[in-house]
């Protein structure tokens, strides 16, 4: 137990350490930091001197160990192009991906269970044959058409829902601004949630409706036919509950796609959060942004994968056998 | 029925290869689904414009000279109140036709697409076959950098090795190159379905007599890889290769739509979808729906081959 999360951990560690590398390789190749701080105008010995203090004449290595100290520390640096620190600008705008992606990731799950059990339980009605088909569509649908075509129906056409932006916003904390309490701010977050959450939606419902349908033939199940037990004890008591584990999994595993998907999502709705912000860092290589980012994401990755593995470790105990019986 | 027959050898002649064709499981799983049989015909319609659009397409639509300004912004089959020209799909804001547009638009799509399978598929049977045959570290280095690399979705990495590649080179390099450097982010975010599928096939595959036999011949390692072993590994690759071209459509379109990708001199179908959504507003909504209708057809159709061709395959679904 204790090698494998010190196994897990060295490996986080190691995926940490390479995307850090990455990112500071980006800066050793792409134009010199001098020349963006100072600008032409700047005297030889300014130069000189800057460099020294920025510590720019040490070797490779030693400015590579600093350059994660400061990133542990949480500085990225100053952004090329806004010349603010960058981590106070994705503060800023992380809110804004954080709420989305929590409504969204919301939205597929509920609708998902709900309708990968309907599915599963009435297979062969003709709503269920007609969702399955559906989520087929869906799945091979690319995100950002799917959003224009959410756009052209509710914003142009019918004019229900605002089509980009936030809404109006309420200041929480110094960084922390919410449209959740405001209408205008719900609405505008209506789209992009759909528009987002739709691919996890399909996922999660032909997951639920595989694992249904595998449960709803074990014995147990049999057994409690047997016993007389309700229909809907069978189906929701005995059969959903366990079926919830490799969702909660998956769920889990996909809440870092929605943050990566929230970029094609924030661009379509013009929605002011980390991916937009991405975007437009990559457009104008304002590498100190890019690095940022790259790093953010890494980590956000690698914790929600060490967690899942972890809790596969603690939940399902054949895989402790396995890994203490020895062989 | 041919054990029993006292027929002599010599009178049985090999079946020809088309009735071998339409006797094939995979062919009659194909013709009983009319649904694949359409995706198949739209999908081959498809490849065909894109394939010859220099020579169907109405106009040019990327030759300023022959574009009129008078042109823009007119409505699918209706006369143009200037000029009184009429295009089937209507005309953009600088009077492109946007028919022309989709045509030419999705042969660049289908080429990224294509190329960057091709890529993904050559660097992952590579891997794979690598990994699978040798073992040892080099099994393990190249499958925990899978492991990494799937932990990530596609189009960030795509995206990070396009960020990466256009701070990199020279911007005048980048211009030139941009198609290519698309195709090397897509095949470099997608080898890795191709590595795991192959390697685990090799390794089941190189205990086998018939690559024994090999090595007791002294066949050197690559021919053997090569000639015995990549053959019987290329089956899944196939199903993998169908299903990642939609993947790299999408791929490649997203991209171009996030304005990272194909510059708008040369617009692919994402470009055309992203110019276009511009006007969506002004009510000028065919210049973005329908280049966005042609790749969801496209998309859609190379998905429903793919998935079938995945089902058809798998023995263990007959």
């Amino acid at each position: 137990m204790l090698a494998f999360i010190i196994r897990r951990l060295i490996q986080s560690i190691a995926v940490m350490l390479t995307v850090a590398l990455i990112s500071f390789t980006l800066f050793q190749f792409v134009g010199d930091p001098i020349n963006n701080m100072l600008g032409q105008e700047a005297s030889r010995d300014d130069r000189a001197e800057l460099r020294q203090r920025l510590g720019l004449n040490d070797p490779v290595p030693i400015q590579f160990v600093r350059f994660v100290g400061n990133a542990v520390r949480g500085d990225f640096g100053i952004s090329y192009r806004m010349a603010r620190p960058v981590s106070t600008v994705i503060m800023e705008r992380l809110p804004a991906t954080l709420e989305l992606a929590f409504v969204s990731g919301l939205f597929a799950l509920t609708l998902g269970i709900v309708l990968g059990v309907y599915t599963a339980l009435k297979r062969d009605g003709w709503l269920s044959n007609f969702i399955m088909t559906a989520s087929l569509v869906g799945v091979s649908l690319p995100t950002f058409v799917i959003g224009i075509l959410l756009i052209y129906l509710f914003a142009v056409e019918l004019q229900w829902l605002p089509s980009f932006g936030r809404g109006e916003l309420v200041q929480i904390t110094d960084n922390w601004r919410t449209g959740l309490l405001t209408e205008s701010g719900r609405k505008s977050l209506i789209l992009p949630a759909i528009t987002l959450g739709l691919f996890q939606l399909t996922l999660i419902m032909r997951l639920v409706r595989a694992e249904m349908l595998e449960v709803l033939r074990t014995d147990y199940i049999k057994f409690a036919r047997a016993r007389g037990l309700s229909q809907r004890a069978i189906h929701f008591h005995h059969a959903l509950k366990n079926t919830l584990l490799p969702v909660i999994t998956i769920t889990g595993l996909q809440l870092g796609s929605i943050i990566a998907f929230a970029i094609i999502t924030e661009t379509v709705f013009q929605w002011p959060g980390v991916g937009l912000l991405f975007i437009t860092a990559i457009n104008f290589v304002d590498i100190p942004m890019m690095s940022a980012y790259l790093i953010l994401i890494a980590f956000i990755f690698v914790i929600i994968n060490l967690i899942v593995d972890l809790l596969y470790f603690l939940v399902d105990p054949r895989l402790r056998a396995e890994k203490s019986g020895g062989h | 029925m041919s054990t029993e027959s006292k027929t002599p050898v010599d009178d049985i002649k090999p079946a020809s290869l088309w009735f071998r064709i339409i006797d094939s499981d995979l062919f009659n799983s194909f013709i009983r689904k009319p649904v694949i049989v359409a995706s198949a015909i739209i999908t081959l319609l498809i490849f065909a414009i894109a394939l010859f659009a220099p020579w169907l397409a109405p106009h040019t639509p990327f030759n300023p000279s022959s574009l009129n300004l008078m042109d823009g912004f007119t409505p699918p089959m209706t006369a143009n109140e200037f000029t009184g020209n009429e295009y089937l799909l209507g005309t953009d804001n600088q009077g492109r036709d946007i028919l022309s547009a989709i045509m030419y638009g999705t042969r660049i799509s289908l080429f990224v697409g294509f190329a960057a399978v091709g890529l993904a598929a050559l660097i992952g049977i590579t891997l794979g076959l690598l990994a699978g045959y040798k073992g040892g570290w080099v099994d393990g280095l190249i499958m925990r950098i899978a492991d990494v690399q799937l932990s990530f979705p596609a189009i960030l990495l795509a995206l990070l090795i396009f960020g990466v590649a256009r701070s990199i080179l020279p911007p005048r390099v980048m211009d030139e190159a941009t198609v290519w450097v698309l195709v090397v982010s897509i095949a470099l975010s997608d080898w890795v379905q191709y590595a795991r599928t192959v390697r685990s096939s090799t390794m089941a595959e190189k205990n086998k007599e018939y690559v024994q036999a090999a090595r007791l011949f002294g066949v050197p390692a690559p021919l053997i890889l090569l000639r015995h072993i990549l053959p019987n590994v290329m089956g899944p690759v196939l199903v993998i290769g169908t299903i990642g071209l939609a993947l790299a459509i999408i791929l490649e379109s997203t991209l171009s739509y996030l304005g990272v990708g194909i510059p708008p001199t040369q617009p692919s179908l994402g470009t055309l979808i992203r110019i276009g959504q511009d006007f969506l507003f002004s009510g000028e909504w065919w210049i973005t729906l329908f280049p966005a209708l042609t790749l969801l057809t496209l998309a859609l159709s190379v998905n429903l081959l793919g998935d079938w061709l995945r089902d058809a395959l798998n023995p263990r679904l007959r």
